[in-house]
């Protein structure tokens, strides 16, 4: 078993808020991912007999959502608004002075495996422009200093 | 903290304050009283006392809240359930964050009143992933809500019994389409559901549902407590009460100010948000968020009201309204708007996932200065045939803001195709 007990009872009580099992995919998802760090074929394995579905059928929900990994990531997840609002204020510009400072392609990884740094629509922080979005944090009004700072402190 | 410029009526006066996110905080200022008030009357009365109001849906499509409450069946032996839509993606809005992080409680006591009203055992608000610290302001007031007795098994002491479960999505636009939002909440892929039936009838697992934006239930409160006639003291005629204007891009100022509808944009842009920095001029504006359409600089004075908004060939949207100084490139406005669409598309209707696509290789080719005179043709005759033809409305959301910007700023396309570059190099960068 690759998914722990505690992380078995915490869908399990997910299952109970909802009138139907499979109500509870998506928050089930979010506590293995947030435990696992992505969705092995393994842990959709174990998904999948929790919810009494197939594995494929949890494989389409898993692939359609940006937010769920079917493979291994870096430990950090960086994203920087792209979408109008933040391109207007120099979001894009930004992105690749990041991109240069960490030395990735673009939505690539740091060598060491530490900053997944990409591009992502937008989060919602339009008056706060540019800004990005580390892991579950937003960090906002950045210019290039500040958010290569933020980067840096990542460990 | 609000850490923006702002400014307020009833829904924001107290979101610089820190106590309102608490519970005993909220009742200090009036909370939950309209809730009893509410819980006190027939639930025919409460549909009819916000059909009297006017309240319009304030998550796009602007439809009459108390009509649509008054579409779930009285009669039925199923259970009914409300969904509270708080996967605010539209670009250019950011109204439903602060409604969350700074006044969830107001929201959670329009979620009660409109369950009581329509006769829902439960609520399910689906808040966007991404939105990982609203989701524990609410999910904290939630629990509040719960220890007082606002929630569970005999809300406020009436024995009406009232759930609230609260959901993440996982990062996908389309889940703030309400079907599409549904299915995502039944544990499957977002993919927006052929209507009819509507929510009304088969809703969130199978049910009759009504599916209603995080700032419609927060006006709620203050309808009930203030009466019709005073929240018809805010707004036109037609669009009656405030909204929450997010203003972003090259202003002055970028902020939330809530304003009466009917607001004149140009008063939105130029006093509220302090116009364009370093003495430039405006280009255009978006007015409601990136699926509608344009305005260009001499139509900024439209009241912001639907009634209004429609004579001009666009709509208030989500209120995010977005500016573009003179230096900006059209073309690569467009190009920015393309790449969203096809991004996001759930690849359901051929439409929609081979059009999105089209479109953004044609807006990219433009601006490239590899196009053709036969490429503005083909973007609209592309719009056309994407638009009103799908199952959800995503496809119009993608069609209409380029349909826009070739109705006002035809010229900028021209200029790229003519002279083979793009002609405004001083322009925000791609």
């Amino acid at each position: 078993m690759v998914i722990s007990a505690e992380a078995r009872a915490r869908i399990d009580a997910e299952i109970q808020k909802y009138p139907r099992k499979r109500g509870a995919l998506l928050p089930a998802l979010h506590i293995v991912q947030s435990e696992l760090g992505h969705i092995s074929a393994e842990t959709t394995r174990e998904v999948a007999a929790i919810f009494e579905i197939l594995p494929v059928e949890v494989m389409e929900v898993v692939s359609f959502y940006n937010m769920f990994f079917d493979a291994p990531q870096a430990r950090h997840h960086v994203h920087v608004c792209t979408n109008l609002p933040c391109s207007l204020r120099g979001a894009r510009v930004l992105l690749r002075e990041l991109e240069e400072h960490l030395d990735v392609d673009e939505n690539g990884n740091t060598s060491d495996g530490r900053i997944h740094l990409g591009h992502e629509e937008c989060l919602g922080a339009c008056a706060y422009a540019p800004m990005l979005r580390i892991d579950d944090t937003y960090h906002e009004d950045l210019d290039a200093g500040k958010a290569k700072a933020l980067l840096d402190g990542l460990a | 903290m609000l850490t923006v410029p702002y400014t307020t009526q009833y829904l924001s006066q107290h979101f610089a304050d820190d106590e309102f996110t608490t519970l005993a905080g909220y009742e200090r200022r009036g909370g939950y009283r309209a809730a009893r008030v509410a819980l006190g009357m027939a639930p025919a009365d409460v549909i009819q006392l916000i059909k009297d109001s006017g309240l319009q849906g304030r998550g796009g499509a602007g439809f009459s809240t108390g009509l649509k409450w008054s579409f779930m069946p009285t009669q039925t032996d199923q259970p009914k359930y409300l969904v509270c839509n708080a996967d605010e993606s539209e670009p250019g809005s950011f109204k439903d964050r602060i409604l969350i992080e700074r006044g969830s409680h107001q929201m959670l006591e329009g979620i009660l009143i409109a369950a009581w009203a329509t006769g829902a055992q439960k609520t399910f608000i689906y808040i966007r992933g991404e939105y990982a610290k609203p989701a524990q302001v609410l999910q904290r007031c939630i629990d509040e809500a719960y220890s007082k007795g606002y929630l569970g098994a005999s809300a406020m002491g009436t024995g009406f019994r009232h759930d609230v479960v609260l959901q993440r999505g996982a990062g996908a636009y389309i889940c703030g389409e309400e079907t599409g939002l549904l299915e995502s909440l039944e544990g499957k892929k977002g993919q927006p559901r052929k209507k009819p039936p509507f929510p009304a009838q088969y809703g969130a697992f199978g049910m009759p549902t009504t599916v209603n934006n995080v700032e419609t239930f927060s006006h709620v409160p203050h309808i009930v407590a203030n009466g019709v006639q005073w929240f018809r003291g805010f707004g036109t005629e037609k669009s009656p009460g405030t909204t929450i204007f997010g203003v972003s891009g090259h202003v002055v100022r970028p902020g939330l100010y809530e304003l009466p509808l009917g607001t004149r944009l140009d008063e939105i842009v130029f006093e509220h948000a302090g116009g364009v920095p370093g003495g430039r001029k405006v280009k255009g504006v978006i007015p409601g968020g990136m699926s509608m359409p344009i305005l260009p600089a001499d139509q900024l004075d439209v009241p912001m009201a639907n009634e209004h908004l429609r004579e001009r060939k666009t709509m208030l949207g989500t209120g995010g309204v977005m500016v573009m100084d003179d230096t900006t490139c059209m073309v690569r406005v467009a190009s920015v708007i393309t790449y969203f669409f096809r991004d996001e598309s759930c690849g359901q209707c051929t439409q929609c996932r081979e059009g999105t696509g089209w479109m953004n290789k044609i807006v990219n080719r433009i601006e490239r200065g590899a196009g053709s005179d036969e490429d503005l043709g083909i973007l609209l005759d592309v719009a056309a045939k994407m638009e009103g033809q799908t199952i959800c409305a995503f496809a119009d959301a993608a069609a209409w803001p380029i349909q826009g910007l070739l109705r006002h700023f035809r010229l900028d396309f021209e200029m790229h195709v003519h002279e083979k570059r793009c002609p405004f190099p001083g322009s925000f960068e791609l």
